[in-house]
């Protein structure tokens, strides 16, 4: 009996799911064509996927995209090194875990992004800025996350191995990195969706080129149904990298 | 010469000097990297960034920027936590509106808002509505799933037994799932403090006619490291002192379940 109501209650869920999602498009069409919503601020969803079409076909997104995901792989590349080898590095030793913890949690909960200009300053428009702003903004979580993951091993585990006769290799492949590597891998998940995020943040506030650079663009010339096409590309394309990334990490941790 | 021990010693026994160490020394070196190596119209050496501050703040609209962007911060603050307070319990309380509401949600959130920023612009003027708008954007989430959480991790057994006892629905309410909700509900204010942050100051930077926005533009594009850097001191200060009042707040009133 349970079950079936189960099951029931999860068909109306996702019934009402659905509906959501077709009212929210009929909405949208109905305020284009009848309720007489400017273009300007609301396209016409049919254009909008007209151009969507467009653009996949054209091949015109392939520059930025290349762009934005070059940036993204250096950014992510430096920081998830950086990150992984000081956190380690500080692990080793609890007295450091103290002093430098809380300095790298105190950085972690200022919004880093307010540093772009000067970051602009340094490194110019192009990429390099964006690479610079991305390692650091996601250099936090992995670090933050590597530490935590080391310095707080079980005692019992370590002391076990030890007396068993564990060399320091053996220590650190069958003990330490096993009981870490989820919550480094969680750091790093979350230290790619930061670099990401901020990567397309930082071409949207200034930039040469790059998928935020693109819809920059077209907002400012008014090419509403185009930029709404844009703007569902990157979004899939940021479920598509973060899916990735979340099943790597899903599949990691479970197997160990 | 006894005294270099002494000075590990205490080093050893209190982290807090340590790191207070560590903070310096980086000062030192930021300083001598300024002055001798980098070129002064790239980076200033600290001592002059916070000799500036004053300068920074007397210079014409800063204070009214300061002003305005702290007035954005508050109201879209408030307005996330009054927001996600009506929608983490409506959608909490009732487990088929959960079920069939929290996948949109954690969709929603999902979503790299950043892409919509052009959008917020166009709907909500570059003044402080736009600001306010996507900083409420950011902040609203992470406080509704906090508050979901909160509600859903209370034990049935508490509610079977409240309304055995013949509490009224508003009781049920007010003496059980509001006192449970509290650690969560500030945990989840914490959150949503460090959301409004991002999305008010994304979008000042973004576009800004009298914020700080403005001024940070100015100050690039004048070559004017000393006040750009004095600047971001005051708003990095700003930010902190803004999570360190949430952060406190948790800590103190999520304590008392937390055994």
């Amino acid at each position: 009996m349970a079950s079936r109501r189960d099951k029931r209650d999860k068909w109306a869920s996702r019934a009402v799911q659905a509906g959501f999602l077709v009212a929210l498009a009929l909405a949208w069409y109905l305020a284009t064509t009848r309720w007489g919503v400017s273009h300007l601020l609301l396209p016409n969803p049919l254009r909008v996927l007209q151009q969507l079409g467009d653009i996949l076909r054209s091949g015109e997104f392939v520059g930025d995209l290349r762009i934005t995901l070059t940036e993204l792989a250096a950014a992510f590349a430096i920081s998830a090194t950086s990150g992984v080898t000081v956190g380690y590095l500080l692990s080793r030793s609890p007295y450091l875990v103290r002093v430098f913890e809380p300095l790298l949690a105190g950085v972690y909960a200022v919004p880093i992004i307010l540093f772009l200009p000067l970051y602009v300053l340094f490194f110019g428009l192009g990429p390099a800025s964006k690479i610079a702003l991305g390692a650091t903004i996601s250099f936090f979580p992995i670090v933050l996350n590597t530490l935590a993951g080391f310095a707080h091993v079980e005692r019992t585990f370590v002391a076990a191995a030890r007396s068993m006769g564990a060399s320091d290799y053996h220590l650190f492949r069958y003990v330490l990195l096993p009981a870490a590597l989820p919550v480094i891998l969680t750091g790093l998940r979350m230290g790619f969706t930061v670099a990401l995020l901020s990567i397309i943040g930082s071409e949207t506030i200034a930039s040469l080129a790059g998928l935020g650079h693109r819809i920059v663009n077209l907002a400012e010339s008014m090419e509403m149904p185009r930029m709404f096409a844009y703007i569902a590309f990157v979004v899939v394309i940021a479920a598509l990298l973060n899916t990735i990334v979340s099943t790597i990490e899903a599949r990691w941790t479970r197997e160990r | 010469m006894s005294a270099v021990p002494a000075i590990r010693r205490t080093l050893l026994r209190h982290p807090g000097w340590a790191r207070l160490g560590v903070v310096v020394v980086l000062l030192c070196l930021w300083e001598i990297a300024a002055r001798f190596v980098v070129d002064p119209m790239f980076l200033s050496p600290p001592s002059r960034v916070f000799a500036s501050l004053g300068a920074v703040l007397g210079t014409q609209g800063v204070p009214a920027a300061l002003r305005i962007t702290f007035f954005e911060l508050a109201v879209a603050f408030v307005l996330s936590v009054v927001i996600g307070l009506v929608i983490g319990l409506s959608v909490g309380l009732q487990s088929f509106a959960r079920r069939s509401t929290m996948p949109i949600i954690l969709l929603l959130y999902g979503m790299p808002q950043i892409t919509i920023l052009p959008l917020f612009i166009l709907f909500f003027g570059i003044g402080a509505a736009s600001k306010i708008a996507f900083g409420v954007s950011h902040g609203v989430f992470p406080i509704v799933l906090a508050i979901v959480a909160g509600v859903q991790n209370i034990k049935p057994i508490l509610l079977t037994s409240a309304r055995s006892m013949g509490a009224s629905r508003w009781h049920v309410l007010r003496y059980v799932i509001f006192p449970h909700m509290i650690p969560s509900f500030f945990a989840g204010m914490r959150l949503g403090m460090t959301g409004v942050l991002l999305g008010v100051l994304l979008a000042e930077l973004y576009v800004s006619t009298a914020g700080i926005g403005h001024f940070t533009t100015q100050f690039t594009q004048n070559f004017d490291p000393t006040r750009l850097l004095g600047l971001i001191s005051i708003l990095a200060a700003m930010a902190i002192v803004l999570n360190e009042i949430v952060r406190r707040a948790e800590v103190r009133f999520g304590r008392w379940h937390s055994s």
